[in-house]
């Protein structure tokens, strides 16, 4: 039964054409061939960050930032709102004659909620931008998260041609070429 | 030109990293694990023993009672909370500094502070005398009015304060840990280990974009993490200045905790990373005698530190002119309680002095020692700060001694049961040393980039 669970919620991905690389130096040289030759979905598949990759397939800085910003905004908003409202509002009490609205000593859970907000809505906006959870994605290759790299063109590419891609590829050296889905 | 020493040693590739961290995870582990595993585990069930007998006699089995009403609980939390801080260092504020050399500690660093707040948390809860009641804490609608929490009270900052870390030390824990999991789940063979590292990766993918995203969350979470950790150990010592206790009202205290909270929690970091490479001895190459050497330099910078902030609680309380004020540190100093004063001092102080020779900063026995030292100096501090500034504050009629109990004991050792447990269970069943973050830096110090295969 868990068997038949688990194949109706693996993630469906695209065939395409994946070159595989052992020098991370040559699938940069190749990644800035793809992208000349007008490729635009394209992307690269590494066991670790690499800051050359954004340039070479033409990432664009990350927004997340901006929901970082945001939701620490609205922390800020939901922490002033919430003290108010249960401390002035809702059900004032006086706690050794301080002012209902002790603004001065609401600072510290207002500032937990801001930090609260920020960081848990910086990891759902990651969970959406890399499309988390995903069950048993397909895999090209299991070394890929160990020392080995790819480049990976899915079918549905701007001018997809197996030909001409896998001349790209072997031009820059890959180590493999082969049809995968991702 | 000053070379830089090498973050990895042994001319490591990309595919021996990947095999040395995950084969502990994937082996099973020797009679030297099992044996330290079931001792640590005999000192948990011990604890659990100790507080299940609290909880269901109550408080009077601990040493509490007027005038010191806050006793074991609040120090060992206190101490506990501090011990989290320099996980959060090294993984947060190491990285916004760009130290290469937070790689390879970094994640069991964290791993420490997720454990460490888990171990602290456990003590107010248990302080309140009804823990089954420690929801009222919380701000929930209820139907007493609905009759909310006091935010005036630094008790409730701290509630705020801890439960937010404990969250977001948790989150940034496991989102470092993502794509080794990833590694993790591609290189099993059994279907239930897939499985299960399959599911706690999330289906990672390694992506360009992904990791252009995962890379901005991982900085932004680190930088959110700065002002909380600063935060959090100041709240704790709010929770202390802001009453009127002659020698707890005072304005030097957040910056005093955080100084030794980052002090206590590195010495506790040198000493699980002695135990960790003795216990896994392909580790050594990734957490060198360099990384040791870095971490007991800041060990004694912080050390000065705190002994700067002893002084100068020394000095404004003669130079306040308050007599109850001059009292307590007298008292401190020459009263009842002095040994517990002095052993601070020579513990939190005086030793980490050694660390001015490199051969005793570079030496394993002698670190070792020297952390251990450090982390009862820590634990004295705030029996110091809790029990002398209570035992006797403005009527004599009022004046009275601390006596620990069994229970003190047993909750205050017990706890590390509870620690070391969680720690060695990590250590073998999660990827202990980043992954994805050391190989980026194999070849710092390495000459030519030939370790780059």
């Amino acid at each position: 039964m868990l068997d038949s669970l688990f194949s109706a919620l693996k993630a469906k991905g695209t065939d395409g054409l994946a070159g595989i690389w052992t020098d991370e130096k040559k699938l940069i040289q190749a990644a800035h061939r793809l992208r000349e030759a007008g490729f635009v979905k394209f992307d690269a598949i590494t066991p670790f960050p690499m800051h050359e990759i954004d340039e070479a397939i033409g990432i664009p800085r990350s927004y997340i930032p901006w929901v970082t910003f945001i939701f620490g905004f609205v922390g800020l908003a939901f922490g002033l709102w919430f003290t108010w409202w249960t401390s002035a509002y809702n059900w004032p009490l006086n706690v050794g004659g301080k002012p209902m609205w002790s603004l001065p000593a609401f600072i510290p859970v207002i500032f937990e909620c801001v930090i609260l907000f920020a960081a848990l809505s910086s990891v759902g906006a990651l969970f959406v931008s890399a499309g988390l959870p995903k069950v048993d994605p397909p895999v090209i290759d299991p070394d890929l998260t160990s020392h080995k790299f790819a480049l990976f063109v899915p079918e549905n590419d701007r001018g997809y041609d197996v030909a001409k891609i896998e001349e790209i590829f072997k031009e820059f050296g890959a180590d493999e070429v082969k049809k995968a889905e991702f | 030109m000053i070379k830089r020493t090498p973050l990895v040693l042994g001319k490591k590739t990309y595919q021996d990293v990947t095999n040395d961290i995950c084969s502990l995870v994937e082996k099973v582990p020797g009679p030297k694990f099992f044996a330290s595993l079931i001792s640590v585990k005999a000192l948990f069930v011990f604890y659990l023993i100790v507080m299940g007998m609290i909880v269901a006699r109550g408080m009077g089995l601990m040493g509490v009672n007027n005038p010191v009403n806050w006793g074991t609980d609040i120090i060992t939390f206190v101490f506990w909370i501090g011990i989290g801080h320099a996980g959060t260092l090294i993984s947060a504020v190491l990285f916004l500094f760009r130290q290469k050399w937070r790689t390879s500690i970094a994640r069991t660093a964290e791993a420490m502070t997720v454990f460490a707040v888990m171990t602290a948390g456990l003590f107010p809860i248990l302080h309140t005398g009804r823990p089954w009641l420690a929801f009222w804490l919380l701000p929930y609608p209820n139907q007493r009015g609905p009759l909310w929490v006091n935010f005036r009270s630094p008790l409730v900052w701290d509630v705020f304060a801890v439960s937010t870390y404990a969250t977001v030390s948790l989150v940034f824990w496991y989102i470092g840990m993502i794509p080794d999991l990833a590694t993790l789940r591609d290189r099993a063979k059994n279907k239930w280990r897939k499985r299960i590292y399959g599911a706690l990766s999330l289906g990672w993918r390694g992506t360009g974009r992904n990791w252009n995203h995962y890379e901005m969350v991982y900085m932004l979470l680190a930088a959110l993490s700065t002002p909380l950790v600063l935060s959090v150990h100041s709240i704790v010592s709010f929770d202390f200045a802001v009453s009127i206790i002659p020698g707890w009202h005072t304005t030097i205290f957040p910056p005093y905790f955080v100084a030794g909270a980052i002090f206590s929690g590195f010495a506790m970091v040198v000493t699980l990373m002695v135990i960790v490479r003795a216990l896994v001895p392909e580790f050594k190459n990734y957490v060198t005698i360099g990384h040791m050497e870095a971490m007991n330099k800041i060990i004694m910078a912080t050390g000065l530190m705190v002994g700067y902030a002893y002084g100068s609680e020394k000095f404004v309380a003669w130079y306040s002119g308050a007599p109850y004020e001059q009292y307590v540190f007298m008292n401190r100093a020459i009263g009842p309680y002095a040994w517990s004063y002095w052993l601070m001092v020579v513990c939190n102080v005086v030793i980490p002095q050694l660390f001015w020779l490199k051969s005793v900063r570079t030496s394993i026995p002698l670190m070792f020692v020297i952390s251990i030292f450090v982390n009862i100096g820590m634990w004295f501090e705030r029996y110091v700060i809790v029990v002398t500034s209570l035992h006797r504050d403005f009527l004599p009629s009022s004046w009275g001694m601390f006596h620990m109990t069994f229970f003190d004991f047993g909750a205050l050792i017990g706890s590390f049961g509870m620690f070391l447990f969680l720690f060695l269970l990590y250590i073998r069943t999660l990827p202990a040393i980043s992954i994805s973050e050391v190989k980026p830096v194999l070849n710092v110090g390495h000459e030519g980039g030939e370790n780059n295969a």
